[in-house]
């Protein structure tokens, strides 16, 4: 190896190890900003409390509607989303399984799907719901989601499933199971690991995004009451608050932003360790 | 007939944690023959290969211990010059794996490589190299194609051009007809024979026939271990040990 | 035990699949129809090539010119590329290449915390962080004056939004490049730097390449995080620290008011459907680039 070789790889090798440490230092900085800011303007009154008048000039109050309306939308839409994601996994790895071009042209759509921004999912979730006389609601932002949500977790369900052997299959259809019995007793079992992460990663994504939800599930200071009436939240309620001018308000933006965070540090953390907890029960081959 | 020998292992010992995949390996490899290690699947033939020339340096997880000695320089001492010391050796595995390339590039790199960039001396030598490996009439209009559009026999006789333009004394060649058809397999074990007057061939092979066809030496490995070595006639012919005639009656694969 | 037999079950299952499965393959047909259907009062009177070329936008003259909503968000998602695809290309070799095992595992938890992070508190961040950083700090050091809000600040905070995105997939492709590939050109004499730039970086060219691609799509289409720190002037930037206005943020700006004046509504539709035609655009793009190349 001559010297200028030398160099030029050490040189390299340095920028790599750059470029890595850049990735972990900025994940740092930012959790540790958003903790640091966050800390100091939580109280147990912001958690507990919806805002009382004059909230957005400073007087007390708290986000408990935004809290409450973002778990109640993301639950709603992951629940659907479930329940339609659910069985498209299964047919294509379960029905389709000898129609590899079918296979193919769906989860090259879903991937289709799968990159349309969210806010273009907001427009779409808007015109539907003046289609269809709708106002701003919660069912309106349960829809909106659902859609967003979809082709995240049909694909991420459909990477586990497409893992399971066919060999267990073929046991499965020798023992005189017919498809959907293998489908949702044989396939759900063994992914049962998978399933759940996708299912939390939708949620993740579906209790984050703002964009979506900015037409459809308008905002209110009240709790939710209803899939009819508009809700509040958790991204929404950040955006509004930093936008004012008052730094009480600004502050209490950053204290919502960690409880954000923390919900979706939480859905993660569980994911991986329920990941890790249903390994065990699952066939290896 | 006196050869003299050009690998010598001595007490080679390697281990992946507390798994011993060899144990305490002695063979000499003479010169200018085609040295055949066989054994059924697992038993470290792959492994003692990646030794030879250093691959082993790219899983930190083996410890080997012992020496291997080829021409009085014991390899596995030598800190600095691996690359030069991998140019000794041209390697060819299982299945080929040409480099994302044009045909003509895959043989200039490894060229370059040897420090020759005059463009009239590639051309010579890449035309040079194809031949010996028996390829250049089938492909001597197609140089400019990319490697991965030649059939799987051709691309492991690219693969041996490619080994042999690093202009080594020793070629290893890790089971490379297995994933081949008859034909191709005849062509690569044609190119072995006749090159062994210039260059030392280690071959690693589960094939019994092919190891009869065209060894002058045989070490047989059992699990870690070498349990028989000797030429050609000898192994084959009288097996001194039980495990030796078991193997080659067929009895374990 | 159950409301149904075995057969029927199996019915009502089939049925349900196929059901949700004619919903799924439609979506991107039905949103694609459902934005055109809403922005076609705005087609109607103006022609596509004014509006994407136009540079006046005034709705309550309606004038609705796209230009700089269009050159903004191109701006923004190009700085943000040129920060994203070396860091993360660099970073994606080194964990596949130079490190152990175990290093990946703390990658991976990390990727994915980045990747979870959602764009509003990214947004957040960007305002306590990056802003005041190029205002006080990077801006005044290169002479230049400025608020903040920039077409710099919105691609640095944007970068950082992809990258989980774009590194698992670069990591993805480089582990599956077979070891022995590594093997025979190290086999060469090659150095193992000789043999990423030669050989492990030529053979994952068309991977890179869609990875990028893919990333840009997903970056262009960015809404709130951007919105928050770009400064939301509708004005041709002329550097990286000017203010400037994404086709995204526009939509999420002004959904408010655009029931009051007319055709406002129809010309953010419109926005969508730009959006989608981009992201459906590239996605397919780089999906033919991946088959294409997966036959040679």
């Amino acid at each position: 190896m001559t010297r200028s070789q030398k160099i030029e790889e050490k040189f390299f090798k340095l920028l790599m190890i750059l470029a890595t440490y850049f990735i972990l230092a900025i994940l740092a900085i930012i959790i540790y900003s958003i903790f640091e800011k966050g800390i100091k303007s939580i109280s147990w009154e912001m958690l507990t409390q919806v805002p009382h008048g004059g909230y957005y000039y400073g007087k007390g109050g708290g986000i408990l509607n935004a809290i409450l309306g973002s778990l109640a939308l993301a639950f709603g839409a992951t629940l659907l989303a479930f329940i339609i994601g659910m069985p498209v996994a299964l047919y294509l790895n379960v029905f389709l399984i000898r129609h590899k071009k079918v296979i193919a042209i769906i989860r090259f759509l879903l991937d289709l799907v799968w990159g349309i921004p969210s806010i273009v999912y907001g427009a779409f979730g808007f015109s539907l719901m003046i289609f269809f006389g709708l106002q701003t609601s919660l069912l309106a932002g349960i829809l909106t989601v659902t859609l967003f949500i979809l082709p995240i977790m049909i694909r991420s369900m459909d990477e586990i499933l497409c893992t399971v052997p066919i060999g267990l299959q073929e046991a499965a259809y020798s023992l005189g199971s017919n498809k959907s019995e293998i489908a949702f007793k044989i396939f759900t079992r063994q992914s049962f690991s998978g399933i759940i992460t996708a299912v939390l990663l939708s949620f993740g994504r579906g209790i984050g995004d703002a964009a979506a939800v900015l037409f459809t599930a308008g905002y209110t200071d009240h709790l939710p009451n209803g899939l009819l009436e508009p809700v509040a939240t958790l991204p929404l309620s950040i955006f509004f608050q930093l936008s004012s001018p008052v730094p009480e308000v600004q502050n209490r933006a950053y204290a919502s932003a960690l409880v954000l965070t923390l919900i979706i540090l939480i859905v993660s953390l569980f994911s991986r360790g329920v990941g890790k907890r249903y390994h065990k029960t699952k066939i290896n081959f | 007939m006196y050869t003299s020998t050009k690998i010598s292992i001595r007490d080679l010992n390697v281990s992946a944690g507390k798994t011993q995949i060899l144990k305490n390996i002695n063979i000499d490899i003479p010169k200018n023959k085609i040295t055949v290690i066989m054994g059924p699947s697992g038993c470290g033939k792959t492994t003692l290969l990646k030794c030879l020339n250093r691959l082993t340096d790219l899983y930190p997880e083996l410890r080997v211990n012992g020496q291997i000695m080829i021409d009085d320089n014991n390899i596995l001492e030598a800190k600095e010059d691996i690359y030069k010391l991998r140019q000794q050796m041209g390697l060819l595995s299982q299945r080929p794996y040409p480099l994302p390339m044009t045909i003509y590039n895959n043989i200039a790199y490894a060229l370059k490589l040897r420090g020759i960039r005059n463009r009239r001396e590639t051309h010579k030598l890449v035309m040079h190299y194809l031949q010996q490996a028996n390829l250049w009439d089938e492909i001597r209009t197609r140089l400019r194609e990319p490697a991965s559009r030649l059939s799987i026999g051709q691309q492991q006789r690219l693969c041996l051009a490619r080994g042999l333009a690093v202009n080594p004394e020793i070629i290893l060649a890790d089971e490379p007809t297995s994933a081949l058809d008859p034909i191709s397999s005849q062509f690569i074990e044609e190119t072995f024979v006749r090159l062994k007057h210039d260059y030392t061939i280690v071959l690693v092979t589960h094939v019994l026939r092919q190891a009869r066809r065209i060894a002058d030496n045989v070490v047989f490995m059992y699990l870690g271990d070498v349990i028989e070595q000797g030429s050609v006639e000898e192994v084959f012919g009288n097996p001194k040990m039980e495990k030796t005639k078991l193997y080659l009656g067929g009895t374990f694969n | 035990m159950y409301l149904l037999n075995r057969t029927q079950r199996h019915t009502v299952n089939s049925t349900w699949m196929i059901i949700s499965l004619l919903l799924v393959a439609l979506l991107p047909f039905l949103l694609f129809i459902g934005l055109y259907l809403k922005s076609v009062l705005l087609l109607h009177d103006y022609s596509v090539i004014d509006l994407i070329f136009s540079k006046t936008w005034r709705p309550s003259a309606g004038q609705f010119g796209f230009y700089p909503f269009i050159i903004g968000s191109i701006w923004v998602t190009l700085v943000a590329m040129l920060i994203t695809a070396p860091v993360c290309l660099l970073t994606a070799i080194y964990v596949t290449q130079y490190t152990k095992k175990y290093f990946l595992r703390i990658m991976h938890p990390a990727i994915d915390i980045l990747a979870g992070i959602p764009s509003v508190v990214y947004g957040l961040w960007g305002i306590l962080v990056i802003v005041p950083f190029i205002s006080r700090y990077l801006g005044p050091w290169m002479g230049i004056k400025t608020m903040g809000y920039s077409i710099l600040a919105a691609a640095f905070v944007l970068s950082i939004m992809i990258i989980p995105f774009v590194l698992n997939i670069l990591i993805e492709i480089f582990r599956a490049i077979p070891v022995e590939l590594k093997e025979a050109t190290l086999s060469l004499g090659a150095t193992q730097w000789q043999t990423i730039k030669h050989v492990l970086v030529k053979k994952a060219l068309p991977g890179i390449i869609a990875a990028f691609g893919f990333g840009l799509a997903r970056a262009f289409g960015e809404t709130m995080a951007v919105l928050m720190v770009v400064g939301n002037v509708v004005r041709l930037p002329k550097s990286v620290f000017d203010p400037g206005y994404t086709l995204p943020a526009l939509i999420a700006n002004n959904y408010g008011e655009m029931l009051s004046i007319p055709r406002y509504d129809a010309a953010l539709m419109f926005a969508a459907l730009l959006l989608l035609a981009v992201s459906l655009f590239f996605n397919l793009v780089m999906h033919f680039f991946i088959v294409r190349y997966n036959k040679y």
